[in-house]
């Protein structure tokens, strides 16, 4: 049963209920209004969008529940004990950052300063939305999904540079502007990367990407170099060490986050795993075979697992190296991969002339 | 781009302490620095006038929480010169063992906060985990793991724990392995060698003239060691290497403090085998006479500390002057620190290894 027609048997059976209790209180007109098509598939968008919503965000809070626990263990020690396993964590440090009295530096502009972090998670929950998750489980199926969640990526680095700016101190300004100069090194390769991905199936639908590497195979074994790429650039999109030289701590204290405290930075915090979420998602649906394994459980469990042995090597990655610098990370991409990119581009396009995809 | 002045500190997480460190940038790009110390004046060496002399020894390990040890001996050696005492040789020996295992302590919580400062918390984790064996080994000896109170004028303050040689054994063999897992961390991490090399550049005549001392000076290729040109306690008689390396930036800096460390593990070993039996310590006099002066220099994991002392014909000093090595070294942070960038600070001034305790005592 796919999610959209569970939503809307949900939906149906709600809109009856509450039709029923106003027919019996004798408001007939209104309760005949509410089993017309147009309410319940009204009422049957929201459930899916909420249920994508509800299940995105949930990940993302396991994700930094696995990111603390695996790094945990990769430094010697336990990581995060409170609760079961460590689970209620995010639920404690989301309270405390939700008591925290929200503090607004005198001379922000007030307008930017509050809008940044708005279009920050904004656009990192917007993102949720366009993922799938099977062949049955998504919101939205859009022709060039592909394209548009790269274009929702690139609005998070503007967010940062005008959420710095505005937040009217020196080191938030350098962090906002290594955010823009991060974006420049690695927006190339990754593209240039997801467009051999494109190549190949012909697509920007991530159904059909999904359903081509099901018929052959998954485009992580043709594609190796791309893939590596696209892993690389994909730690600079989501600000990881050791790419996180916008809010690179030791020199920046907090980067661009600096002036934000309390709940807006516990949001903007979440986003970011919000965001690492979507990253490995896509890295999953583009190379990995998206939800494709063996049929004996279902092809989101197949989807979820590939995206947190994913998450755990890029928090491995987090373990074992240090922050790079706005110097270096220019020359790893347009040095290293941007020709890695285009090598990998050329082997898709040889791939699919000579008809082997 | 317009020019700006940026205050990384007193409050930074750069800042291992208190103080700051104003530099002026060019988009990110360093133009001119200026260290400010003193956020953390204590009136060190006024405190001390108004002390008897086995008074400051607790006070001496305040100089710098990072290498008590070293300090507090430097300060019993200076009064051993002034009251012209001859230390007990099997205290010579157990205060080179407990000196050499403070400098391993002390490299180690530099080498955590460097990983810090780079953003990589695993080093951080891993050196503090070997740490804790040394301070296990001096809550041993001495009951402390931090400030030690241990050295005593005219020798030491107890004899070497049961067992001592065994645990010390132990934890070097334990040590050494694990050393050479965290160097591969380091040495062999491509990203970690491009953070380190080639920044904060000092050329070996710059370091000399600018007074700076220790693993700094080292790794700019000047074979500078107080253990070795002019051998206090029992280092006479122990064989070591002076550890440099000749490229001057941030990355011999660091080499050199790793290879000290292994270098320290052979001294302890030796040391320990050739320890005599005898009494460790002396019963000094409680007053020095009025106007002698004695002085003392050895070397401080951070380089050379030195202490001058006058009498004063009482059981207090008339004057006790510290030398604090990094109180120089910073001094030459401008050199180190001109024409890169501003992302290059953790780097540079973690290669420093900071001790502001000591600087503005």
């Amino acid at each position: 049963m796919s999610l959209y027609s569970f939503a809307y048997g949900l939906a149906l059976w709600i809109c009856e209920v509450i039709a029923w209790i106003f027919n019996t209180i004798g408001a007939s007109g209104i309760g005949g209004w509410l089993v017309t098509p147009g309410v319940v598939q009204f009422l049957q968008v929201i459930i899916v969008a909420l249920i994508v919503f509800i299940v995105g965000f949930l990940v993302s809070i396991t994700f930094i529940w696995q990111e603390r626990k695996i790094l945990g263990r990769l430094m010697d020690r336990r990581g995060t004990q409170v609760g079961v396993l460590g689970l209620f964590q995010n639920f404690a440090d989301g309270l405390k950052a939700f008591i925290k009295e929200i503090i607004i530096p005198k001379d922000v502009d007030k307008w930017v300063y509050d809008a940044a972090p708005v279009i920050l998670i904004g656009v990192s929950c917007f993102m949720i939305g366009l993922i799938p998750w099977g062949p049955d489980f998504y919101l939205a199926n859009l022709s060039n999904g592909v394209l548009f969640v790269f274009a929702a990526f690139s609005i998070a680095p503007f967010a940062i540079l005008i959420g710095g700016w505005a937040s009217n101190n020196k080191y938030t300004v350098m962090g906002g502007m290594r955010a823009a100069g991060q974006l420049i090194s690695y927006e190339v390769p990754i593209l240039l990367s997801v467009a051999s991905v494109v190549i190949l199936a012909g697509s920007l639908n991530f159904l059909t990407i999904v359903q081509q590497q099901e018929d052959s195979m998954w485009y992580m074994f043709p594609l190796i170099l791309g893939f590596v790429v696209f892993l690389v650039s994909l730690i600079a999109e989501i600000e990881r060490i050791p790419f996180d030289l916008p809010e690179a701590e030791a020199e920046l204290v907090e980067g661009w986050m600096t002036e934000y405290g309390g709940m807006r930075f516990g949001l903007v915090m979440l986003a970011e795993y919000v965001r690492a979420y979507v990253a490995c998602s896509v890295a999953v649906l583009l190379f990995l075979g998206g939800w494709s394994g063996p049929s004996f459980v279902w092809p989101e469990i197949w989807f979820l697992l590939k995206v947190f042995i994913l998450f755990a090597i890029f928090i491995w990655v987090r373990g074992a190296l240090v922050r790079v610098t706005t110097k270096q990370i220019l020359g790893i991409g347009w040095k290293r991969l941007m020709p890695l990119a285009l090598v990998n581009l050329g082997i898709a396009i040889a791939l699919k002339m000579t008809g082997v995809f | 781009m317009a020019e700006m002045w940026l205050n990384m500190g007193p409050q930074h997480p750069m800042t291992h302490g208190l103080w700051n460190l104003r530099v002026k940038i060019d988009g990110e790009t360093i133009v001119e620095a200026e260290p400010v110390v003193g956020y953390l004046h204590r009136g060190w060496e006024k405190i001390a006038e108004n002390r008897m002399y086995p008074q400051i020894i607790p006070l001496a390990d305040r100089l710098c929480y990072g290498a008590s040890m070293s300090w507090e001996h430097l300060y019993c050696n200076t009064i051993e010169d002034m009251m012209e005492l001859e230390v007990p040789d099997r205290a010579k020996y157990i205060r080179s063992i407990v000196l050499e295992a403070q400098r391993i302590g002390s490299h180690l919580m530099w080498l955590a906060a460097l990983g810090t400062d780079l953003g990589s918390y695993t080093i951080f984790l891993y050196s503090v985990r070997e740490r804790e064996l040394f301070l296990d080994l001096m809550q041993n000896l001495c009951g402390a793991r931090l400030t030690y109170n241990y050295c005593r004028i005219g020798g030491v303050r107890n004899d070497v724990p049961a067992n001592f040689e065994r645990d010390f054994d132990r934890v070097l063999t334990h040590f050494e392995k694990k050393m050479s897992g965290l160097e591969a961390l380091m040495d062999q991490s491509t990203v970690f060698r491009m953070r380190m090399e080639d920044v904060g550049y000092i050329s070996g005549e710059q370091a000399r003239n600018l007074g700076v001392t220790g693993p700094n000076l080292r790794g700019s290729g000047v074979e500078y060691d107080v253990r070795k040109d002019d051998p206090y306690e029992a280092y006479a008689d122990l064989d070591f290497q002076v550890c440099y390396e000749n490229e001057g930036d941030a990355f011999a800096r660091y080499r050199v403090r790793m290879d000290e460390m292994y270098e320290s593990c052979k001294i302890i070993r030796q040391a320990i085998k050739q320890m005599p039996k005898g009494p460790y310590r002396l019963k000094p006099p409680r007053t020095a006479e009025k106007g002698k002066s004695g002085w003392a220099h050895v070397e401080d994991p951070r380089g050379e500390g030195f202490m001058y002392a006058i009498g004063n014909g009482t059981d207090r000093p008339y004057r006790l002057k510290v030398r604090s090595p990094i109180f120089v070294t910073v001094s030459a942070a401008p050199v180190m620190l001109v024409g890169y960038k501003v992302a290059d600070v953790p780097a540079i001034m973690g290669s420093v290894d900071m001790c502001l305790g000591e600087t503005d005592r």
